[in-house]
């Protein structure tokens, strides 16, 4: 297992080093604390596995990471460039960060092929040619470039969202995050999304990814990450978090959800 | 083994053969029995369909076709004392009077004019309304801008063609109509779009202006704002420059359809799943191209029915221009309908008539054309 990334050379800026840093990341809803001071630094190539009870603010951590949802206190950097209401920069981010949803959310109204040209044509203004090739490629690596032509809603469920996946991929991203990518799914499909994300984090990908399925977690996460009442309450190596929890109350969560 | 074991372990070995379903019992008798009395108040139902349609399709049927009168030149044509039998509807008169009701008074060396826009405006709305149809994208640039252009240069004049000036106050008839209502359904949707945007944006301003508006131009009726664009619209303008006539009511009719438009879109809007908009903008799509490729597409598509009922709403709402002056079919009819030249009982009917076959008819083929676009919606993408 991997534990800990090989040190990054002496002289390498701090751009290529760290991909996420979180610095006492705070967030209300209203009045509601959703996060209360996440500190979390993501080396480039980590992968990282977040866990935690219904509610306890996973989701919402990621999503500061591309700004779907909005920080209110603290500091989030992302390859480099701090998260601010500046709109270019979060476009910059966006561009270099790939998210999958727990409900794919491919667009309906196109067809596969197009779901995954539609940002590189008009975000990286790639010739639709070159969309095109790069999209089979990655339809592909997931398996699926005879559904090419097909709209989303003739799939089934791990079929959209290996197409989710691949969608993301088009970008050419440095970062991957997921949101329970595999919870709506039935469970002979889950094994087929994990497959393709484990094909990811074997290329080294950065990822962040929040998931119940402890054996993912256990086969590639370098670190674990137990969440609850929106604070990061746990982190730890898979070895370690699964074997020898500190917390009573990663105890308890280990204790439902691995029988 | 015995008998009991034997049923409560089962293998199969052998497949099942496909077999066709069960015939279904066919034919007018059998449909009639199934439909029109499967039982007693539905029996009794069919029966008093039958009644009213006897009672009412013959006498509409006698008066309007087999009574009605074809040819002739003046009233003496249409009336049963001079013709000796029951005269019905007096079509004879609408044949006369059919150049007064497309082109109202556009001078008659000029009439080419129309035709010729007509023409134009059909391939536009072909192009348009075609899906299938080659380069739809130039069919919209020749839709919104050049027919636009092309229009106006061709109805009101252009000198260096020479297409000698014609005067709005000359236009009528169905070519107002017409006019009127493309001009309403052309700027209403993208307006409506820019009005339902504006009511869901972010920004207070923006905000505020679109909820004024679109409540401020629905809370008041269609003849108002006509009223109000009639006699205010000149006060805005610095004096001298004076609008024309029937620019003013085409403001009026804009502005009311944009209000309505922009409820209907709202709708669909909401109707979007906001995984759609944060898809979007995980891949790094800027607000605009998130509008244009994803959410508008598919919201637009939820409103079909909307959208085509309030072009169906406005294409009638036009005929309330005539209350500002302007000669619209309805107007054409009714000062023709009091010519002493064709006065008889029944033309006043005929003409209300004529003008009932064209609003029903420019109706239906709107409501058929929109049911057909969500038909081949639906199976293009199944969800
Ligand atoms: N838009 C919102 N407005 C108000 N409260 C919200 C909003 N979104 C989430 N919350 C609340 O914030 C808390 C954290 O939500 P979040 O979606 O991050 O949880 P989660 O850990 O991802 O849970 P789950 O495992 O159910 O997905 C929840 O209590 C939720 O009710
Ligand atoms: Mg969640």
């Amino acid at each position: 297992m991997t534990t800990q990334r090989t040190a990054p050379s002496p002289g390498v800026t701090l751009k290529t080093e760290t991909a996420v840093e979180m610095l006492g990341v705070h967030k209300w809803y209203g009045e509601f604390h959703v996060l209360r001071d996440i500190n979390l630094k993501v080396q480039r190539g980590e992968r990282i596995v977040i866990c935690g009870p219904s509610g306890s603010g996973k989701s919402t951590m990621i999503r500061c990471i591309n700004r779907l949802e909005e920080h209110q206190q603290g500091r989030i950097v992302v390859d480099g460039i701090e998260l601010t209401n500046d709109l270019k920069r979060i476009d910059e981010i966006r561009r270099d960060v790939g998210m999958v949803f727990q409900h794919f959310n491919l667009f309906p109204h196109l067809t596969i092929l197009e779901n995954c040209t539609l940002a590189p044509i008009w975000v990286k203004k790639m010739p639709k040619k070159d969309a095109e090739e790069v999209a089979m490629k990655y339809l592909k690596r997931v398996k699926i470039p005879e559904q090419a032509n097909k709209y989303p809603g003739q799939l089934s469920g791990g079929q959209q969202q290996r197409v989710a996946i691949a969608r993301s991929l088009c970008m050419n991203p440095k970062i991957m995050l997921f949101d329970e990518p595999t919870s709506a799914l039935d469970p002979e499909m889950v094994k087929e999304v994990l497959d393709t994300m484990v094909g990811l984090a074997e290329e080294g990908m950065t990822m962040l990814c929040v998931t119940h399925e402890m054996g993912f977690a256990r086969q590639v996460a370098d670190r674990v990450i137990f969440m609850d009442y929106g604070q990061i309450v746990e982190m730890n190596t898979p070895d370690e978090f699964f074997r020898n929890p500190q917390h009573e109350r990663t105890k308890l969560f280990l204790s439902q959800i691995l029988h | 083994m015995n008998a009991a074991t034997e049923t409560l372990h089962f293998v199969r070995n052998e497949q099942v053969e496909a077999a066709p379903p069960p015939r279904l019992v066919r034919g007018p008798l059998a449909w009639m029995r199934e439909n029109l009395f499967s039982s007693i108040p539905n029996a009794l139902l069919t029966l008093a369909t039958i009644y009213l349609l006897y009672v009412i399709v013959p006498p509409v049927l006698r008066f309007f076709i087999l009574d009605a009168v074809w040819v002739g030149v003046d009233r003496d044509a249409c009336r049963a004392e001079t013709v000796g039998r029951p005269v019905g509807a007096c079509w004879a008169f609408v044949a006369d009077k059919i150049n007064y009701f497309i082109y109202g008074s556009y001078p008659i060396p000029e009439r080419w004019r129309v035709d010729v826009f007509f023409v134009l405006l059909a391939i536009g709305v072909a192009w348009m309304l075609w899906l299938n149809a080659p380069r739809r994208g130039l069919g919209a640039i020749y839709f919104f801008v050049v027919l636009p252009i092309l229009s106006v240069l061709l109805l009101a004049g252009f000198k260096p063609l020479s297409l000698p000036p014609v005067q709005t106050s000359l236009w009528g008839g169905v070519l107002v109509t017409i006019v009127v209502s493309a001009v309403g359904i052309v700027f209403s949707l993208p307006f409506g779009v820019l009005l339902a945007l504006g009511r869901r944006s972010k920004l207070p301003i923006v905000r505020l202006f679109s909820v004024v508006f679109i409540e401020f131009v629905r809370g008041v009726p269609l003849i108002t704002v006509l009223f109000m664009a009639n006699t205010m619209l000149p006060l805005f303008l610095s004096e001298g420059v004076t609008i024309d006539r029937l620019m003013r009511p085409l403001v009026g009719v804009a502005l009311f359809a944009s209000a309505y438009m922009a409820e209907v879109v709202r709708g669909g809007l909401q109707a979007m799943p906001k995984g759609q908009y944060e898809g979007a903008m995980a891949l790094g799509l800027s607000y605009p191209r998130m509008m244009y490729f994803i959410i508008l597409p598919q919201a637009l598509r939820i409103v079909i029915p909307g959208i085509v009922n309030t072009f169906i709403g406005l294409f009638k709402d036009t005929t309330l221009v005539a209350i500002v002056g302007i000669f619209d079919l309805i107007r054409t009819i009714e000062a023709s309908r009091v010519d002493p030249n064709w006065a008889t009982p029944t033309t006043s009917l005929t003409g209300y008539a004529f003008a009932a076959v064209f609003y029903f008819l420019c109706c239906w083929g709107m409501s058929r054309y929109s049911l057909g676009v969500e038909r081949r919606l639906a199976a293009g993408q199944k969800r």
